[in-house]
């Protein structure tokens, strides 16, 4: 025990049963009308000023290591032809077109348009702070007629953004000599990082490459058989361990097992996390460090995030790439009626390309990610 | 990473304190660092506008206020709105008169449904219910499996067929009355809002079974998004209430503030772990909190009404102010607050603690070595800790098994520490000279003496008291700053 523990304890206590007093006091007060003053709340705290909080923890954070974790999802395959982002997008378009076509819609530039064009980008998840950096370039150059129609602000807009996405490297990278390549999927609950594996490994055969999938979940109850079930499909090989084993082993004897038979490519699965758990943040930077002991080398770290996702992707995105560098962000989900613009802040502030897209359930509905279609989804053209 | 509303606030209030009164350039200040907050905590831009439209007119009302502190009343404002938008009530649940009380949970893909199918059956379980599983979703492969797994881990019974989605609801309700279970829980496939042949499917699973509670399952990550998903789902089924999944991540959850708003239903339950019992019926004005970043001052209080005896600490409180703080006093403060649970728990839900602290691994066996100094006293070395002297230390130190050196820490903390809290004392209950402004017409506040930065007591001791030991830090930022 050391010092500080001390103070802490005792500077709670006193706090503890200082507040309570004055509760208490305050209430004896009011009972006795001695003041005039509304009663003190019961169910309000007084507006308190605090410096930085990252809201209410939990007070089980800590033991939270190897227990239940939400499910991954996605439906299984349903055949329909596989279709391009532009397809899939259309529908989530349609929600935006409404704010863009009133912008284009009015003779000139004014105050509603700027609201509506805000309002577009931040329905879409893009970030106050994004959209703000955005839009202001754009309002000086309106104010100095350099910009003068709305159809110009629009064009302006999407190349201010499509600017921004240009000449980033979105290609999955493999090592030039023979042996295996490992691609580590990582990303918090239920983004779909085994889905996203099982429609990998699907591209990858499809191309003609062998895959191992490894199943570094050990952890959600059922993950392992519901990646066995994405091998099958995939025509892959499989390796799993004992539920609730460490993670680093199966992933580590998927590599020396893809090593020993020749298989360039492991994909390797790992159990969701939230990103504010240390714990489970440090055992997936060791899961990378041990993907490489043996013959592996991880060219990829592929951080899934969920379309729906809002201003928390963010977080997200620094804690992953803090602990396992990662390399590229795929984006699921996009062919619901989010429309995934934390990523567009990910990689314009983080310098994290995202590299594919989910846009549906089947096998083949995992496909490269195009920063013009993208952007023309996000603004609504 | 963001600056929390409260901090943002806080920062305007400093600045605005000088001036007595609020401009209308103020006013749009505060209005803009309180809608960039909103944003920031995924709240839906619609639902911001609406709030910040409210809370603007208290503003303007409070530019015409010049006795009290504007700063403050802003602030105010902004919580309260917060409050009456996620609403007072917590959801009851009752069950149906003749069981089972059928329950159908939806949601998107990857929202957890499947894990809270598992948590919510735990829970009736708790309730001394008989719950059982019913597996339909069966689009994603294992899902079933995972709900097995699940079941077994709860000792609830699972029941799934390899069928149709509509057929294994409706036989899983027949299952549950042969078995004569009380509730029962529908798991259905995640599907999204958009895709109607999906969206026809769960509406007739719900025509074929008539649930009384359809939950709908809404991650806590969740962005602007959540509104659409949420009216789309309650269109099609009628949602009782939302459960909140992966709330122990650091979103701050506005998504759950303006589902509330948008299609008026309680946020029913919150999933705060990963541990299957880390499930908990939502008491929605907390949000409010956690959406302003201050801490869970709510739960703490109550708990701490729960384990103090409201004599006592009402008698310890007063004398603490007046300086008159014994050592008794004070062990008997400590075996209330061991009654709040476990300390590593109660500072995490102080509002400001340092991260240092929230993070630190606190063993509530660290209190006994404090217990035991104390209990190796006299009656009246604890009366009066100025009588410890040298000798009577070593006899202390000897009789609690601790050191020297422990027992002279303890004594010099404890006698800064009434110093300290006198201080406090006089700011918080209104009897000192600067904290008679800001104090007047926010009695109805139990911490607002504490909280307002115009009452803010001199903290100098505070400082001498951590020693320079928690650098940044700003243990008291919840209660007030050192000027």
């Amino acid at each position: 025990m050391n010092d500080m523990t001390w103070v802490y304890l005792l500077l709670v206590a006193l706090v503890v049963a200082f507040g309570v007093g004055v509760v208490l006091l305050g209430r004896r007060r009011t009972r006795s009308g001695a003041e005039s003053v509304e009663a003190p709340p019961t169910t309000q705290p007084a507006p308190v000023l605090i410096q930085e909080d990252e809201g209410a923890p939990t007070v089980d954070e800590v033991v939270a290591v190897n227990e239940v974790v939400d499910d991954v999802g996605v439906a299984e395959v349903e055949q329909i032809a596989p279709r391009s982002m532009r397809e899939r997008l259309s529908r989530a378009r349609s929600a935006l077109s409404g704010a863009i076509g009133s912008v284009l819609g009015r003779s000139a530039i004014d105050a509603a348009t700027w609201d509506e064009l805000e309002e577009a980008l931040l329905l879409a998840d893009v970030g106050i702070g994004v959209t703000t950096a955005l839009l202001d370039p754009l309002r000086d150059r309106v104010t100095s007629g350099s910009i003068e129609s709305p159809e110009q602000l629009i064009d302006a807009l999407r190349d201010e953004m499509f600017g921004r996405l240009a000449g980033a490297d979105r290609s999955l990278h493999r090592r030039s000599d023979e042996g295996p390549s490992v691609w580590l999927v990582v990303g918090v609950n239920g983004v779909g990082k085994t889905t996203t594996i099982g429609k990998l490994a699907a591209r990858e055969s499809a191309a003609g490459t062998t895959v191992l999938l490894a199943a570094g979940d050990t952890f959600r109850a059922a993950a392992a058989e519901q990646l066995s079930m994405w091998a099958e499909r995939s025509g892959s090989e499989f390796v799993r361990g004992a539920e609730g084993g460490d993670p680093s082993s199966v992933i580590f004897d998927g590599v020396e097992r893809a090593a020993s038979r020749g298989i360039p490519l492991v994909l390797a699965d790992t159990a969701g996390r939230l990103h504010n758990k240390q714990n489970l943040m440090d055992e997936l930077a060791k899961v990378r460090r041990v993907a490489e002991k043996g013959a592996g080398v991880v060219t990829e770290t592929l951080l899934v995030i969920d379309a729906t996702t809002g201003q928390n992707g963010l977080a997200q995105a620094r804690q992953f790439h803090e602990s396992t560098a990662v390399t590229g962000v795929v984006v699921t989900k996009l062919d619901g009626s989010a429309k995934g613009g934390i990523v567009f802040a990910v990689e314009t502030e983080l310098g994290i390309p995202v590299k594919y897209v989910g846009v549906g359930e089947t096998i083949d509905d995992l496909v490269p990610f195009d920063p013009a279609e993208f952007v023309d989804a996000l603004i609504g053209r | 990473m963001f600056d929390s509303l409260s901090s943002r606030l806080d920062g305007i209030a400093k600045r605005l304190r000088g001036k007595g009164r609020l401009t209308e350039a103020d006013v749009d200040e505060v209005m803009r660092e309180i809608r960039t907050a909103l944003l920031e905590a995924d709240v839906n831009v619609h639902v911001v506008r609406s709030v910040t439209n409210r809370i603007r007119e208290h503003a303007i009302g409070a530019t015409k206020s010049t006795a009290l502190d504007p700063g403050q009343q802003v602030i105010k404002a902004v919580h309260d709105e917060l409050i009456r938008i996620l609403g007072g009530e917590t959801l009851r649940i009752s069950y149906a008169a003749k069981p089972p009380t059928v329950v159908l949970m939806a949601g998107l893909q990857g929202s957890g449904k499947t894990t809270n199918s598992a948590k919510l059956a735990a829970w009736f379980k708790g309730q001394g219910r008989q719950p059982l599983l019913v597996g339909a979703d069966l689009q994603r492969p294992a899902a079933v499996e995972q709900l097995r797994t699940l079941g077994a881990q709860i000792d609830v019974p699972v029941w799934s067929q390899p069928t149709d989605p509509i057929q294994v609801a409706a036989d899983g309700l027949a299952e549950a009355r042969r078995l004569g279970r009380d509730v029962v829980i529908v798991d259905t496939a995640g599907r999204l809002s958009i895709d109607s042949e999906m969206m026809e499917q769960v509406r007739q699973i719900s025509a074929s079974i008539d649930p009384d509670y359809t939950f709908l399952v809404i991650d806590a990550m969740t962005g602007q998004d959540a509104v659409q998903t949420a009216s789309a789902f309650h269109e099609t089924l009628e949602i009782d209430g939302v459960i909140m999944s992966k709330l122990d991540g650091d979103a701050r959850g506005g998504a759950a503030l303006s589902v509330k708003e948008v299609i008026g239903r309680p946020i029913a339950f919150a999933s705060t772990g990963e541990k299957i019992d880390a499930f908990e019926q939502f008491h929605p004005d907390r949000m409010a909190g956690r959406i302003l970043g201050m801490g869970d001052m709510l739960t703490l209080i109550e708990q701490a009404e729960r384990a103090f005896e409201a004599d006592q600490a009402e008698q310890a409180a007063a004398r603490l102010m007046e300086g008159q703080f014994t050592f008794d006093d004070f062990l008997e403060q400590m075996q209330a607050l061991k009654k709040m649970g476990p300390l590593s728990g109660v500072l995490g839900m102080m509002p400001g603690m340092p991260k240092e602290l929230k993070n630190a691994k606190i063993d509530d066996d660290d209190l006994k070595p404090v217990e035991a100094i104390i209990r190796s006293m006299t009656r009246e070395e604890r009366a009066r800790p100025e009588l410890i002297n040298g000798g009577r230390r070593a006899r202390i130190a000897a009789g609690s098994g601790t050191s020297v050196a422990e027992v002279n820490r303890l004594v010099k903390q404890f006698s800064e520490m009434q110093k300290m809290m006198k201080r406090f004392g006089g700011a918080g209950m209104g009897g000192g000279r600067k904290a008679r402004r800001a104090s007047k017409g926010r009695g109805g506040s139990p911490f607002g003496g504490l909280g307002a930065p115009g009452a803010t007591p001199d903290l100098g001791d505070l400082e001498s008291l951590f020693g320079g030991q928690i650098p940044n830090s700003d243990p008291f930022g919840g209660l007030g700053r050192p000027k």
